[in-house]
């Protein structure tokens, strides 16, 4: 086999892993609750993939393959446990199942099971994105690290506590029972909306910190949507990241410069990712019952209309914004709603919404003193907007963003 | 808990101290600075002269070298540090995520020997 063949079947390999990954992996622990075994036995298949396709060519059906050798390896794995602990009922289930499966080749999916499990209530919130990333995506530690600021070696030894915890802690891979599900789905939601904040973030790419994790995000979010439809809140998730998204090419001049999302050219909007968003909105609303995930969406199409209309219609952000708070008032929406009120009724009533804001909360929040630093500026109070022009060029982690505050800071 | 920031610097950002440009290099520090101060996280710490000030001493096998520079022959030098007191390693990479040398050098997280300094310090 020549170099271009053997990179043919590393592309294949990559492809099958990338599509296939989550399914494989949800299938394999659904029964044994053993995350980190499937895993190791996936890994196992697709090295044997790697150095076995190239000489016996690529299998028909390359998922099935992958499926009945890490299969394998798990069999051969409990058979060894069992000498040690004796019978293992789960064995003989999954071996069942398997086979049917291999047969069918056409196995479940059960990835809505494998996302439950992942934001469960039972496991620390902070790792419900790394878990979704590594076990649904297959990204690995030194990856998840890296987005979430934290060495290798620790998320790798934080992943596998919380692989510990659902093998051995009882969680169940099963979808939620009705009266459960809105808010273990929020849970999951909140999880894929953590991964695509990363990467959004990551614009500047200069370390290449998460790189690539939006992408991932809206992806997961498709996958959520094709096996639960008929949730609001998936439909409005998906929405709100579709009309980030769309702006992507906006958010830096051609020499890297900073753009503000209300000064962005709207002509360089994809208007075919803001199409498919208003889409998924409009009938997301049609069910009625507006969650945040569908106000935030919101607000987005609000400021996505100025491509046609050439204004903001500030009052209607402020509006979603109400309800937004209703829902739950997190400081980010404070923040939000602050700003969307300076611009709509006068930046007196943007501070009195700052300076309700409990001040231990705003210390560390970068937006809060951005927008501070603006609304004090309208009102002329320039004392005061310099030194919270500070603590947001202190605060801020983009250098893009630092610099374009320096600037206005003057 | 205590950590230290140990900030690296290429050649030519201990140069845009001194340029007349240097007003985004100085202005992202002081706010940078400002922003730990009011956070309550900062003990102390203090930028160093450029690299070439530095004299490094080694004694090998018993006899002194006294060297003319800096200690480690990379591009990247210690331009500074920073004490913090924050209450997990985790708050630390976020400040240091934050830190201006982040984007434009390296910035590296150590927790300060408490038990070696108590042995030292008596």
């Amino acid at each position: 086999m020549n170099g271009s063949d053997e990179e043919k079947v590393h592309r294949t390999v990559e492809r099958v892993a990338r599509e296939s990954y989550g399914r494989l992996v949800a299938y394999l622990s659904v029964h044994t609750q053993d995350l980190a075994g499937a895993e190791d036995a996936l890994s196992e298949a697709l090295l044997k993939a790697l150095t076995g396709w190239p000489r016996d060519g690529v299998p028909h059906n390359p998922e099935a393959w992958l499926l009945t050798t890490a299969r394998h390896s798990l069999i051969n794995f409990f058979r060894h446990q069992r000498v040690v602990l004796d019978s293992e009922p789960d064995l003989l289930l999954f071996t069942q199942h398997s086979v049917e499966a291999t047969l069918e080749t056409n196995f479940p999916d059960e990835r809505l099971k494998l996302l439950f499990v992942c934001a469960h209530p039972a496991i620390d919130p902070a790792m419900h994105t790394p878990l979704m990333l590594q076990s649904v995506l297959g990204l690995d530690a030194v990856r998840i690290g890296g987005a979430f600021l934290v060495s290798p070696k620790t998320m790798g030894q934080r992943l596998v506590r919380a692989k510990t915890k659902i093998r051995d802690g009882g969680i169940r891979f099963e979808v939620p029972e009705p009266r459960q599900l809105p808010q273990r789905l929020e849970a999951v939601l909140e999880a894929i909306y953590a991964a695509f904040g990363i990467g959004w973030d990551d614009m500047a790419g200069a370390d290449q910190r998460g790189r690539g994790l939006a992408e991932e995000a809206i992806w997961l979010a498709r996958v959520l949507l094709e096996l639960i439809p008929g949730e609001a809140e998936v439909q409005g998730l998906l929405a709100l990241m579709l009309h980030c998204e769309a702006r992507r090419a906006a958010r830096r001049d051609r020499d890297g410069r900073y753009v503000p999302l209300s000064e962005q050219d709207p002509k360089l909007w994809s208007l075919s990712l803001i199409d498919e968003a208003e889409r998924h909105l409009a009938k997301a609303f049609k069910y009625g019952c507006p969650g945040r995930f569908q106000l935030e969406a919101a607000i987005q199409s609000v400021h996505a209309e100025r491509g046609r209309s050439g204004r903001i219609e500030w009052t209607a952000i402020v509006r979603f914004y109400e309800q937004l708070n209703r829902i739950s008032p997190t400081i980010g929406r404070r923040t939000g709603y602050a700003a969307a009120l300076a611009e709509a009724n006068g930046a007196q009533e943007g501070l009195a919404v700052l300076d309700a804001i409990d001040q231990d909360a705003a210390s560390a929040y970068q937006p809060y003193w951005a927008v501070r630093a603006h609304v004090l500026r309208l009102l002329g109070k320039g004392r005061e907007a310099q030194h919270a022009y500070d603590r947001a060029i202190g605060l801020a982690e983009d250098p893009a963003v630092r610099d374009f505050l320096l600037q206005k800071r003057g | 808990m205590q950590f230290a920031l140990l900030i690296y610097e290429s050649p030519e950002a201990f140069a845009a101290r001194k340029s007349d440009g240097a007003e985004s290099y100085t202005g992202a520090w002081r706010a940078y600075h400002k922003a730990l101060v009011e956070s309550g996280a900062f003990v102390g710490g203090d930028p160093l002269e450029a690299p070439e000030t530095g004299t490094t001493i080694t004694i090998k096998e018993g006899k002194r070298g006294v060297q003319d520079g800096p200690y480690a022959d990379t591009k990247e030098q210690l331009g500074g540090f920073t004490i913090l007191e924050l209450p997990s390693l985790d708050a630390a990479l976020e400040w240091a995520a934050r830190c201006p040398a982040a984007s434009y050098g390296a910035v590296e997280v150590r927790p300060l020997a408490r038990e070696m300094r108590r042995r030292i310090t008596g």
